[in-house]
């Protein structure tokens, strides 16, 4: 595991002076025969029209910490976890991201509806980094947590929304991440199994796992976060202490 | 843990990848493992006999044991429609998981051809079953002709399959185009024609057309149990042309994927 290793103050994230910025590519909507026709419009519109998703942010999240990130909707909060995990990469500046990133995905994504449970989390445990003998030794494991037990050989189209979050959430609990990522989605299932995530998600904060947590539940950032970052208008506003940036933010909001 | 993560598992890990997508497709189209194969197999039969009931019994081409010839193209023909087919839209399909998880996306056509790959390897006895059944003999060579075959065809799907996907992404029309391409290279392919029945001063567009140059070959291998070299070779430099334009297109653009998509 993860921890155990290492200075306490060792950085899991760092982001430096980083700016994404997006082409906007709709302006391209004609396609091909545009781009035959008109080349150099077309290719003067893919250059002049970059829409900026987040400006110049920096900040450094340490090995075992849970770290926040709230603002309003459209401010880049997951295009900053996008940045983390790797699949998009930054315009300007740099990032250096230090361990394996799992990203908790919303309802069913990454889940195919024909195939049952079981096959579903062989398919994203593997998606999601594991060799199939590392998933195959958890399974067990995953199944227990989700509580599914016969639906578990049942096709995942059978399943309701808080079924699938279950099976969502129970394999990135038991895969020991070191860098796990959640973008607003704690509050699925039924009250039941959210206490059971929340549990596990302060068992990981517990264990000294990285967490970089957006969400709009302010009780949520309170319980879990160690240090909160509010974004404004693509650019960071603050960063600190829970209590204190939600107060912040709240009050923000109103005036 | 992921640290750590050595060379050999970084291997395992990609192997498994590959197989579990690629087993995903075969699962769902064989669920139901009797039935999937029935129909697998129906489509180019059904076809065969509609180009049977077109060209032997109203045009009446001078080719003997037409309903064979018919089956021997058909098949290979099928693999390579039913993957660029599918490539325009592939990535599409994979939306959710490629903004979100950072792996391999050529995983994603990949599977799709080897799971095309895999069903065009099972039809095989059927094809055979119909050469046997014609009367021919079996031949020793299929063991070494047939695997040759299959992987300079896997290069060039995969190849084209990869430029498909990739660029249909940016430019969404493809799609439409990738539809008309198959259609007119259907033609342009010797499937339900005789490359003997072209004219002299056509037959250089046989040699810029790789299909053609494969499915000649396999209906030698099937027929005759034998492969023309120069095809052979002419075929697997278009194979490795492909795949090296693809790979390359792919490296350049694949890191925008999930923020077009
Ligand atoms: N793939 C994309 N292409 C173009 N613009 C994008 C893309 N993703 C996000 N944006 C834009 O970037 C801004 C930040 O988006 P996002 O990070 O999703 O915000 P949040 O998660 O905080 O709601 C938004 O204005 C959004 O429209
Ligand atoms: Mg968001």
């Amino acid at each position: 595991m993860a921890f155990c290793r290492g200075i306490v103050s060792e950085i899991a994230i760092s982001f430096q002076n980083v700016t994404k910025t997006y082409p906007l590519y709709h302006h391209f909507k004609g396609g091909i025969k545009n781009l035959l026709f008109h080349p150099l419009e077309g290719i003067k519109s893919l250059k002049s029209s970059q829409f900026m998703a987040i400006r110049d942010i920096s900040f450094e999240v340490k090995k075992g910490e849970s770290f926040g990130i709230i603002g309003k909707n459209g401010a880049g909060k997951s295009t900053i976890l996008g940045l983390i995990a790797g699949v998009i990469k930054p315009s300007k500046g740099k990032i250096m991201v230090n361990g394996g990133v799992s990203p908790l995905l919303e309802l069913g994504a990454g889940f195919h509806p024909d195939l049952t449970g079981r096959e579903n989390i062989i398919l994203k445990g593997i998606l999601l980094g594991l060799t199939r003998s590392e998933i195959l030794n958890k399974i067990k494991k995953i199944i227990d947590f989700s509580e599914l037990e016969e639906f578990i050989e049942q096709p995942i189209r059978t399943y309701s929304s808080g079924m699938l979050a279950r099976l969502g959430f129970s394999i990135v609990a038991n895969i020991d991440p070191e860098i796990l990522l959640i973008d607003e989605i704690l509050a699925v299932g039924d009250k039941n199994f959210q206490d059971k995530c929340l549990k596990r998600m302060l068992d990981f904060k517990e264990q000294k796992v990285t967490i970089v947590f957006v969400s709009h539940s302010m009780d949520y950032i309170d319980m879990l976060c160690n240090r909160v970052m509010w974004l404004d208008d693509h650019s960071i506003k603050n960063i600190g202490k829970p209590e204190l940036i939600i107060k912040q933010y709240q009050q923000g909001n109103i005036s | 843990m992921k640290n750590k993560m050595n060379i050999y598992r970084q291997i395992q890990h990609h192997i498994d990848l590959i197989i579990v997508f690629t087993q995903k497709d075969l699962k769902l189209r064989y669920k139901n493992s009797f039935l999937g194969y029935f129909w697998s197999v129906a489509h180019p039969v059904v076809y065969a006999l509609i180009f049977y009931v077109a060209f032997k019994l109203i045009v009446r081409v001078p080719i003997e044991n037409y309903a064979l010839f018919l089956v021997c193209g058909l098949f290979p023909w099928q693999w390579f429609a039913n993957s660029v087919g599918a490539s325009p839209m592939i990535f599409f399909g994979n939306a959710q998981i490629i903004k979100k998880i950072n792996f391999p996306r050529n995983i994603i056509p990949l599977a799709l051809v080897l799971h095309d790959m895999i069903h065009f390897i099972l039809a095989i006895p059927v094809i055979i079953a119909f050469v046997l059944y014609s009367g021919h003999k079996p031949y020793f060579f299929w063991f070494i002709g047939i695997p040759v075959l299959v992987i300079g065809q896997f290069c060039i799907i995969y190849g084209i399959c990869l430029i498909i996907s990739t660029l249909n992404i940016f430019f969404r029309d493809l799609e439409r185009l990738t539809i008309i391409f198959i259609n007119i290279l259907f033609y342009a392919t010797p499937v339900f024609y005789s490359e003997k029945m072209i004219p002299e001063r056509y037959m250089f567009i046989l040699k810029l057309n790789p299909m053609a140059l494969f499915l000649i070959n396999w209906r030698n291998l099937f027929l005759e149990g034998t492969l023309r070299l120069d095809y052979t070779m002419l075929s697997f430099f278009y194979g490795i042309l492909f795949l090296g334009v693809g790979v390359l297109i792919y490296r350049k653009l694949s890191w925008r994927f999930a923020e077009v998509l």
